[in-house]
């Protein structure tokens, strides 16, 4: 609580003591006033004070001169205790308002303490520290263990572990060493790093990130605007409805005090603060629970787009796949084990750069001795290779290097490329080689159907085949394949044609190529976007990591987030509108009317910071054991 | 341009709304954005009137929550 919150406090807590006092009193008359204008000065001249002063600059209808005109009314017509207590129990409610919001935006911006403050830079031989700002690209910076990396850069000396959580919310620390590309906000836990700037200050990982999430308010969603507009009609409507509560009825009966009475009751409901409050609060709520995440949304009518998603569209590779090369499965012939077939293969293909290559030695748990290569590899230009191997004449390839070689072997069967062994004239077996699919891929589809996305489908430029066996394998519903970009676009086009009413369509791509197809679909979701500048522009929502577990995560704040919304605007016009009906019928005191304005607000504010508490997030399974 | 500004004492996002709408009146703003929870104004307008357009926004900011003021 700050100081000037304390302040009040002190204020309500007295005037509330002299309250009663006054009250107990048995003054009678002018003395009585007096006992009750004290309290009500103590907790209200400020607000008076500020009523006046709108009026004089031309602001007619604010809540200050509301609550005034309704506490001068109660003094007028002699209903003292009401007046004090009006005042009192409004500033009690603003008071937790201001707290309540307060505490909201300290726990949002607490999400961006990754602002760094500063920067150890090497400048001629010595350590200075600046200002991250005034570091320039090229400089050399060093980060100590516990510290934030300030810029981005390029380790040139050490290695450590980092805590990538504020950028990714992946509490698994990533290992980095020299030659590894580093990003800013990620806190260095381990051994002291020497790092080469690569970007300045504005525009590294940092700085775009927290401009993103800042800047998110500004986007505003429909239901938000609907609520400006409501505001700016409601206050006036209300305003002269009390009015004319107050002088016709009078008219007729000459009763006065007790239809001003009412109208005063009016006047303290006509605030509309409870929905203008907690409605862009509950929005800022929920892209502040998601970017705890690492779901970054660009702004609140992102939430309400992707809350009513109906179909999800996928690119494939680096979607739903690795996008690089691993081996799937082995599959030795009679009598060789997997061990074996994996160790040959890995020991032809030790020189090669080729991504098979590559991702055959990966596949290797222990990598095997090249001391028991023999003499020189042998390219096959577009086959193989041939190698001698602990003295057996080795060969590694294709079907037909093996079959030209006099090995009869067998025809793949599976997705993927198919990499033959043949050693000593006989049939080793084949390797499986294929771009996996992520381990959480599955449960991330079975999540969106769960959470109530009704159709799922795949957009690749990859074959039928790859395509079909990908979407078999985590469960997607229907595929498009063979697309050049362009055709994407006309994909998307026609599954917004087949949205049901209402329904919204997200498209999750890696932001790499598919700009185009992120800006068309309703709601345009970036994947693995952590130091990816491209995908950050393109797409509405981005995911800080690669991990597809995220999507339903993301759809499931958006969709408490609008729940949460909609209960706010139900429960604040209900009450009001209850309150006004009532209020003309004479059943309602002014106490339950100060409710209606400062209680609901209240309580919607305290709704609308549940939308904060990112859902529990299932954890991803393990990666299925390879036959490896 | 486009410029950002921190509030310092915004109370009432009523009031927020209606700095907002009055701003946006103002000739030569392009965009602007009051924003109560992250207390930010978020103001793009005319190069040439920026500095004009800016202490016009903060007179409005001041005549619509007398306590509130703008950092410039």
């Amino acid at each position: 609580m700050r100081r000037a919150q304390i302040w009040t406090l002190v204020r309500i807590l007295c005037s509330a003591v002299l309250l009663v006092a006054a009250v107990l009193s048995p003054l009678e008359g002018l003395p009585r006033l007096v006992s009750f204008l004290i309290p009500f000065a103590l907790v209200g001249a400020d607000i008076v004070y500020t009523a006046v002063w709108s009026i004089f600059h031309g602001q007619v209808f604010n809540e200050t001169l509301l609550m005034s005109i309704a506490c001068i009314g109660a003094l007028a017509t002699e209903q003292y205790p009401e007046a004090v207590f009006v005042m009192l129990f409004y500033q009690v409610g603003e008071l937790f308002q201001r707290y309540a919001v307060g505490k909201s935006r300290h726990s949002i911006t607490q999400l961006m303490q990754l602002r760094p403050d500063s920067a150890n830079v090497e400048r001629d031989g010595e350590l200075e520290t600046v200002d991250p700002e005034e570091v320039a690209v090229g400089e050399v910076i060093l980060v100590k263990p516990g510290e934030k990396i300030p810029l981005d850069g390029t380790v040139l000396d050490g290695s450590s572990a980092l805590d990538t959580a504020a950028l990714t919310g992946e509490s698994l620390p990533r290992d980095v060493a020299w030659g590894d590309a580093v990003l800013s906000g990620c806190v260095n836990l381990a051994g002291p790093l020497r790092i080469e700037v690569t970007k300045p200050f504005e525009e590294s990982t940092v700085s775009k990130m927290l401009e993103l999430v800042e800047n998110a308010g500004a986007k505003k969603a429909k239901t938000e605007r609907f609520i400006t507009r409501f505001a700016r009609y409601y206050t006036p409507a209300v305003v002269f409805a009390a009015i004319a509560l107050a002088v016709i009825p009078s008219l007729f009966d000459q009763n006065w005090s007790q239809w001003i009475h009412r109208a005063l009751i009016f006047l303290v409901v006509s605030c509309p603060c409870a929905l203008v409050i907690s409605v862009p609060l509950s929005f800022f709520g929920g892209i502040g629970g998601a970017s705890k995440a690492g779901i970054l949304i660009k702004g609140g009518n992102y939430l309400e787009v992707l809350a009513r998603a109906e179909t999800m569209a996928f690119d494939k590779t680096g979607t739903l796949t690795r996008g690089s090369f691993q081996v799937t499965a082995l599959r030795p012939a009679q009598g060789y084990e997997n061990a074996e077939l994996l160790e040959l293969a890995a020991l032809a293909e030790h020189f090669s750069n080729h991504p098979i290559a590559r991702s055959i030695r990966a596949a290797c748990p222990i990598p095997p001795h090249p001391e028991r290569l023999g003499g020189d590899v042998e390219e096959c230009a577009g086959m193989g290779v041939r190698a001698e191997i602990d003295g057996q004449t080795v060969y590694v390839g294709n079907r037909r290097l093996l079959v030209d070689a006099g090995i009869p072997c067998p025809e793949a069967d599976g997705v993927g490329a198919a990499v033959y062994v043949g050693a000593d004239g006989q049939y080793v077996g084949y390797l499986l080689i294929a771009d996996a699919v992520k381990p959480g891929a599955a449960q991330a589809i079975a999540s969106l159907k769960a959470v109530g996305i009704r159709k799922t489908v795949m957009l690749t430029g990859d074959t039928e085949v790859t395509a079909r066996a990908v979407a078999q394998s985590v469960g997607i519903d229907e595929i498009h394949a063979s697309l050049l970009p362009a055709d994407k676009v006309e994909a998307v086009e026609g599954l917004l044609g087949e949205l049901p009413r209402g329904g919204s369509l997200a498209y999750v791509g890696d932001g790499i190529n598919d700009a185009p197809v992120l800006s068309r679909a309703d709601v345009g979701i970036a994947m693995g976007a952590l130091g990816s500048d491209a995908a950050m522009e393109a797409a509405d929502i981005v995911l800080m990591d690669d991990d597809p577990c995220k999507l339903p995560v993301a759809i499931t704040i958006a969709r408490k987030t609008m729940r949460i919304v909609t209960q706010n605007i139900v429960f604040a016009l209900v009450i009001k509108v209850l309150v006004l009906v009532l209020s003309a019928l004479g059943f309602v005191s002014m106490w339950a009317a100060v409710f209606a304005d400062v209680g609901v607000s209240v309580i919607a504010i305290l709704n609308a910071m549940r939308a904060l508490r990112p859902p529990v997030q299932e954890s991803a399974p393990p990666a299925p054991a390879q036959d490896a | 341009m486009k410029k950002t500004y921190r509030f310092e004492n915004l109370g009432c996002a009523n009031c927020a709304a209606k700095m907002e709408a009055a701003i946006e009146k103002l000739e030569g703003v392009h965009s602007v954005s009051v924003n109560f929870i992250a207390q930010k104004l978020v103001l793009e307008a005319e190069d040439a009137s920026f500095a004009d357009i800016l202490t016009r926004s903060a007179a409005i900011c001041k005549k619509i929550e007398p306590h509130c003021g703008l950092r410039l």
